[in-house]
């Protein structure tokens, strides 16, 4: 896979009044922007947008002087334009952070290792250090392995709760407290969509943040496209020529989100505001507080359907609990990853027996699984 | 007829037969003057083989939204959209925004 930059086009015309740049009046205007359909040449886009980020980080405060912080990395469009452009501000506005790019390897054969190609192209093109964090190493599981054993259906499910700490994890291995991802305007519009679409109450508060930390776990995130629109990343991207990988994942997208993003498309077709206007309204959303459950007896131990039990807790919910068998922070006793690994090995085991396949994976696997002990 | 540069750039070469930059000669309906909805129907017409595919490129006769339009690096709204009317060594390119980032 090599790049192929977009062409430029050479021709001077004779540009008209009406055509001109609503910010500078000299250059042909060659964008209407989407939050307010100013119409603007290539050098004042530049100059708005990269400015609109600098606000962003500088009114949130979202970095400190001498930190260093990860950038996920993946090798698309978001990604490669917010590392461009840390770098860049870093430089122009002197803030003295220390950037570092970081890959998650989820080990899709055809999908991760083309963009991942993309993310090396980078790092030489940026002159930044890179770290590649994979899902073998991590859980000795590939998402291609995952997919092979628990189907197409859940691939979202495994692979979104995996990555999740798979950052952290990255991040943690290189004494990283701070990571930063791309996520746009419309991908927070479309959560909140979602959410509200979903009912999915407990969610909707917290999905406007720009910078989210659960209590107990020394890694942060923030997102300092919050307020980007995609249209404009690309275009920024386009302009720039800069080097980056499009193609949508080999498995199933997940379904409602791809619904979610249809209709925000169909809107902003129509109204392009409306991007930022439903970010604006998950902002200023304030739930009722909830009602106190009636505390249970002491002696209380819940069992649920799983099996599984619930730790004691003293006062209500506490934050910052670790997972018993990985580390990782978790509210129950077992983290999300390692329950859906366990149902995953059980499964493994089962069809290893069945085909008796001797493949590398598996026999390790075997190995591992005779010497843990529950 | 006119000779045009056409561009299926952020992964829409997927349903080109992965190829991102095409050299075509368009022929108007009435033979004088060719129009970027011109383009588009000889585009849909001819080079999507796989009729599936003309839904990821068209909705409602017009480029799908989330789909980016530009002629000559401009964005194609500021252009009169589908009744610009091209010109020899215009440069038309389509960029999905809809992967993932």
């Amino acid at each position: 896979m090599s790049f192929t930059p977009p062409s430029d086009p050479r021709k001077p015309k004779v540009v008209k009044v009406t055509q001109l740049c609503e910010l500078c009046h000299a250059r042909k205007a060659l964008i209407k922007r989407p939050k307010n359909l100013q119409k603007i040449c290539k050098l004042c886009f530049f100059h708005v947008f990269e400015t609109e980020i600098h606000n962003t980080i500088v009114s949130n405060k979202l970095f400190e002087r001498g930190e260093k912080v990860a950038v996920g990395a993946s090798g698309g469009k978001d990604s490669t334009v917010l590392a461009y452009i840390l770098k860049l501000l870093n430089e122009r506005h002197d803030y003295g952070i220390n950037i570092v790019l970081l890959s998650i390897d989820e080990g899709i054969v055809g999908y991760r290792d083309d963009s991942l190609a993309t993310v090396k192209r980078n790092q030489i093109q940026y002159d930044l250090p890179l770290e590649i964090v994979s899902y073998r190493d991590l859980y000795n599981w590939t998402m291609d392995e995952i997919v092979a054993c628990a189907g197409i259906r859940n691939s979202c499910t495994y692979c979104g709760v995996f990555r999740r700490q798979a950052l952290d994890r990255g991040a943690a291995k290189l004494g990283i407290k701070h990571v930063i991802t791309g996520h746009n305007a419309d991908d927070m519009a479309e959560t909140v969509l979602m959410n509200i679409l979903r009912g999915d109450v407990a969610r909707l508060e917290k999905s406007t943040a720009i910078i989210t930390q659960s209590s107990g776990s020394p890694i942060k995130r923030s997102k300092p496209f919050k307020y980007a629109y995609q249209k404009e990343i690309v275009l920024y991207a386009h302009y720039k020529k800069l080097d980056y990988f499009s193609t949508e994942c080999t498995y199933a997208p997940e379904a409602f989100r791809g619904t979610a993003r249809e209709l925000m498309k169909n809107l902003e077709a129509v109204r392009p505001s409306c991007i930022l206007d439903i970010i604006h309204s998950g902002e200023n959303l304030r739930l009722k507080p909830k009602r106190l459950k009636r505390a249970p007896p002491p002696s209380h131990v819940e069992v649920r359907s799983d099996g599984s039990v619930s730790i004691q807790r003293l006062n209500g919910f506490v934050d910052g609990n670790r997972c018993d068998r990985c580390g990782y922070l978790s509210s129950n006793k077992i983290c999300k990853a390692c329950m859906l690994l366990e149902g995953l090995e059980k499964n493994r085991a089962k069809v290893s027996l069945e085909k008796d396949t001797s493949v590398e994976g598996a026999a390790r696997l075997t190995r591992t699984l005779e010497k843990l002990a529950f | 007829m006119v000779n045009v540069k056409v561009e299926f750039l952020g992964g829409l070469d997927a349903i080109f037969e992965k190829q991102r930059t095409y050299k075509l000669n368009v022929e108007g309906p009435d033979g004088s003057t060719v129009t970027v909805g011109d383009l588009i129907d000889y585009i849909v017409q001819n080079m999507i083989k796989n009729d599936k595919d003309k839904e990821v490129f068209i909705e409602n006769d017009t480029i799908r939204p989330g789909i980016l339009t530009l002629i000559n690096d401009t964005d194609w709204e500021l252009e009169g959209e589908k009744e610009y009317v091209l010109e020899d060594g215009d440069i038309v390119s389509f960029t999905s925004t809809l992967h993932g980032g």
